[in-house]
């Protein structure tokens, strides 16, 4: 399913990366370890984190992840939203729990 | 090819711009997908070290036609038991680091899974060499 759908059924607040959403997502992978995501995430997949930094663009990127998803209501800043413009990311954000979001997601794409 | 970038230590903002300009040198040069993921994890997990460990440091990069020859050295604190350093969980990273979702103490075995050949070594009070190769095997590039 493309990012812009998934982003939409689940209410999903755009930030950044428009560019990339017309991207497929192939499954999630929820982590708030940068080691973890770029050890065991898979290109396409969509990240679900707690993280709002810059590195985690670059980590993203560096996987060739479909999307972000920022959990908990916490918003990235904006060098950060600069950030995921340049590298196609989509930073896509929710007031949702990790847990919560990665159970609809999973539903979804299953 | 060679390439040669200098890395300071602390510097976060700048973490994986190497990474980065390497996965686009590999790409260019049509190397197998596949060696150009594990080459990127394991030289962002070596480049975050820096960052992460140690004071300042240089990355030399050099791509021949068989193969991707990353030597990383810095001036920091060095690594007083690698084989302990190199077990999962393992971090000296300071709870601020941590809380930016670095200090896992994954990075090593990140390296070790995604290099073909990992040589690490270290003096204690002043610095860290780090060598990682990268076979591109059936597939010889053209460097021209
Ligand atoms: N370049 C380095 N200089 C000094 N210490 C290092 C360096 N690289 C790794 N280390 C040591 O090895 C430990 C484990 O490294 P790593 O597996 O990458 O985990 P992490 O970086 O998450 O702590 C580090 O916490 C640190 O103590
Ligand atoms: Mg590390």
């Amino acid at each position: 399913m493309k990012i812009s759908e998934l982003a939409d059924r689940l209410g999903l607040i755009l930030y950044g990366g428009s560019s990339g959403i017309d991207k497929d997502a192939e499954g999630g992978y929820c982590s708030d370890l940068l080691s973890d995501v770029m050890g065991h995430a898979h290109a396409n997949q969509v990240w679900i984190t707690v993280q709002t930094h810059k590195n985690v663009i670059a980590v993203a990127s560096l996987k060739e992840l479909a999307a972000v998803i920022i959990v908990q209501g916490l918003e990235p800043a904006p060098e950060v939203i600069v950030q995921s413009e340049a590298e196609n990311i989509p930073l896509l954000g929710t007031s949702e729990s990790a847990f919560e979001i990665a159970g609809k997601i999973y539903s979804i794409l299953k | 090819m060679f390439f040669e970038y200098s890395i300071e230590g602390g510097n976060f903002a700048q973490a994986g711009s190497t990474s980065s300009q390497v996965k686009k040198n590999l790409k260019q040069l049509n190397v197998d997908g596949s060696v150009i993921k594990r080459t990127v994890v394991a030289l962002y997990e070596a480049e975050v070290n820096i960052v992460a460990h140690a004071f300042r440091g240089t990355i030399i990069v050099e791509i021949m036609e068989d193969k991707i020859h990353i030597l990383l050295n810095d001036e920091g604190p060095g690594i007083p038991d690698i084989g302990k350093a190199m077990e999962i969980g393992f971090s000296t990273a300071s709870p601020e680091v941590r809380e930016m979702g670095f200090g896992a103490g994954m990075g090593l075995s990140n390296m070790k899974n995604n290099s073909d050949e990992l040589h690490i070594s270290s003096k204690v009070g002043q610095g860290t060499r780090v060598e990682i190769t990268n076979y591109f095997q059936a597939k010889p590039v053209s460097l021209q």
